[in-house]
């Protein structure tokens, strides 16, 4: 996994609460068996027509906002499906950070398994970061991980919440997996245990 | 004396491997359901560690998503798909498991066919990479939808990483008037705590309406528990869940029978145990629901008007509820009822059921599919399929003119051919009216088997109530 320790980038405001894995990733881009491919997918029925040429008013295709990092979207972000394809499609558009009022469960824990920080903010800040980013679009934001904060081009700054386990994860680019393998002789005894010994039917 | 536990917190104490300061649980599990989709990745991670399948044995592969649902003895054109379908099979080939293989008499959506063949039993814990594992609460397991880095833990390890999430009571009560089902439960219930109102938490259902419901009606409602925000949601076990079980391929027998039952009734919620957060529905007035918006939670009676994005609370929740109704090209204030629809959609992992059929096959027994409306009824399963036949109900449906069909996910999700074109309105049993999910550009609407067939047969959004009584 990628590591995450800074990051500075303009933000890229989608104002629309409740943004589905559906608007993120369309299923018909599922049917890929790698990661890399599925970034042509991103908010495909937002970005194109049905004759496949991009539409310019959409956030993403705006020219000012190519090469931004920092996506500023609305409440219960990533709901729906837990297609992993969601962060994938993101990380590989360049999207390394997303700040909502809530992330749905399983995008939450699926962003943070692939170097992609959800940013939980309260509505005050939310709206304060729209109007920053619709008075100043060239605005740039500083997120700091390892201080869990983020700060404001007038140098006010704000902190952000995120578990311990997952921040260190991000910071060393840790990989969860071989946390799991590392517990081996536990799993072995519980299944001895528990299993074999009929007490989990 | 001990603290009274939750259904939840009774299964989960018991399946906690490991658990360290500042780290989520390490959670062992029991169960591990794989499909085309959210696998690919996942194996190839595994294979690039040089890692076998830890436990096979506990994992059970199905093709579900892009399955075609016409002939099954043609090849697949879209070669995509093709090729995903076959990774699937050299995957389970090379790492040794079971794969309910398309068109094999076991095979269906994962969701259907996991409970009928008694794989899932109460205790429990059950994942998939798939959110509507959700489903599989309805028999008192703990069981959720997972990504692909965690399909990948699962199939190395047996075990997640989770963080305990917190528990929601939702009692439901009151008695279903006739011609309600359990799909308007769940819907109105979304409607009120919205698609994001149980985020962070497992649903455990209680009440009067709870305990009267079959197996089949009860994995409905746990099934779009994600659809507000859970990524579980439970029943405890009782008696009609024993009786369910009671005989099932997978279900335990003979004296494991006899523990397995003494087991099961331990894991009803104590007494007096507490939950973080708590919400009730009365559901003896209840109305048919349907949704008109783009997310599961714009749902309303199917009698009321669709209401007006001026008085949504949020600026954000406005603007979502705007660009719905653009999408749908519906207008504040209009009635529902009546509108035309183009196609209508019996099947999915929410109503693909064989309880779900027989309600549609009632209504259309002796009535046409309206000409102007396309029908499509895809079985759940092959054993949903041949049950149907068994009972003539696809004479049924196809004598009204509806297409009977192979089982899988089909227009649920639209990745395998069956899809709706750009602005064409659907009703569907289905779980999710997303923008495009049906087909790009398309338009749905949810509800009930009934409200579908109904709907079907006059052509445009029906009242069942007004036509089978
Ligand atoms: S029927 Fe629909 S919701 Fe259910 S598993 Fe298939 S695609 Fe998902």
């Amino acid at each position: 996994m990628p590591s995450f320790k800074k990051l500075t980038s303009k933000i890229i405001p989608l104002p629309l609460d409740n943004i589905d894995t559906d608007q993120i990733i369309p299923a018909r881009f599922l049917k890929a068996i790698d990661k890399e491919s599925v970034v042509e997918g991103l908010f495909a029925d937002w970005r194109y027509q049905s004759d496949g040429k991009p539409i310019p008013e959409f956030v993403l295709n705006q020219p000012a906002y190519q090469g931004a990092n920092i996506l500023l979207t609305g409440d219960n972000f990533g709901c729906g499906s837990s297609r992993e394809h969601a962060p994938w499609a993101l990380v590989g558009w360049g999207i390394h950070a997303i700040i909502s009022t809530s992330f749905a469960d399983i995008f939450n824990n699926n962003a943070l398994k692939n170097g992609l920080l959800p940013i939980l903010v309260d509505t005050k800040t939310h709206q304060s970061l729209f109007d920053l980013a619709e008075e100043n679009p060239d605005a740039m934001l500083k997120i700091n991980l390892e201080d869990q904060t983020v700060t404001l081009p007038n140098k006010n700054s704000f902190e952000f919440p995120i578990d311990a386990f997952a921040k260190k994860c991000l910071l060393n680019g840790m990989d969860q997996f071989g946390y799991i393998m590392s517990f081996e002789s536990q799993i072995r005894d519980f299944e001895s245990t528990q299993i074999e010994a009929g007490s989990i039917i | 004396m001990q603290q009274p536990k939750t259904l939840f917190k009774k299964i989960w104490d018991k399946h906690i491997v490991v658990e360290e300061n500042g780290a989520p649980a390490v959670l062992y599990i029991d169960l591990h359901l794989i499909h085309e989709i959210t696998s690919p990745q996942a194996f190839a991670g595994l294979h690039e560690r040089g890692l076998p399948v830890r436990r096979p044995d506990k994992t059970i592969a199905t093709m579900d998503h892009s399955t075609p649902t016409t002939n099954l003895s043609l090849p697949i054109h879209d070669s995509q798909a093709k090729a995903q379908l076959e990774k699937l099979k050299q995957n389970c080939e090379a790492f040794g498991i079971e794969l309910y293989e398309m068109g094999s008499p076991r095979n269906g959506i994962v969701h259907v066919i996991a409970p009928e063949s008694g794989m899932i039993q109460p205790g429990k814990t059950v994942v998939c990479g798939d959110s509507h594992t959700s489903t599989h609460g309805a028999l008192g397991a703990l069981a959720f939808g997972i990504g692909t880095s965690e399909v990948e833990h699962v199939l190395g390890t047996q075990c997640l990483l989770q963080y305990k999430p917190k528990t929601y009571q939702v009692q439901i009560n009151g008695t279903l008037e006739a011609g309600i089902s359990a799909k308007d439960i769940i819907l109105a219930l979304i409607a009120k705590i919205g698609t994001g109102g149980g985020t962070g938490h497992v649903f455990e259902y209680t009440g009067t309406a709870i305990n009267n419901l079959s197996i089949e009606e009860r994995l409905t409602i746990c099934n779009m528990s994600i659809e507000a925000g859970a990524r579980a949601g439970m029943i405890a076990p009782d008696d009609t869940t024993i009786e369910y079980l009671s005989g099932k391929e997978f279900s335990p027998k003979e004296e494991t029978w006899d523990r397995a039952v003494a087991y099961w009734k331990e894991l009803p919620s104590d007494e007096g145990a507490e939950y973080d957060s708590q919400v009730s529905l009365e559901v003896s007035d209840l109305a048919p629901m349907i949704t008109y918006g783009t997310n599961p939670g714009m749902g309303m009676k199917i009698t009321d008007l669709i209401p007006d994005p001026a008085l949504a609370s949020t600026l954000e929740e406005r603007k979502a509820s705007e660009k719905a109704l653009v999408y749908m090209d519906l207008r504040p204030g209009q009635k529902i009822i009546n509108l035309p629809i183009d196609v209508a959609f019996l099947g999915s992992c929410a109503n693909g059921r064989i309880s779900d059929l027989r309600q549609a096959a009632a209504v259309m027994d002796g009535r046409k599919v309206a000409d102007s409306v396309k029908m499509l009824v895809v079985p759940g399963s092959q054993e949903v399929k041949r049950q149907a036949e068994s009972e003539g109900l696809d004479k049924v449906f196809k004598e009204a003119g509806a297409d009977w069909r192979e089982p899988g996910c089909s227009m649920c999700i639209a990745m395998n051919g069956d899809h709706l074109e750009p602005g064409q309105y659907a009703i569907s049993t289905s779980n999710r009216n997303f923008e495009g999910r049906q087909g790009k550009g398309g338009r749905t609407f949810l509800a009930s088997p009934l409200t579908v067939a109904a709907s079907a047969v006059s052509g445009n959004i029906t009242d069942a109530r007004t036509i089978i009584n």
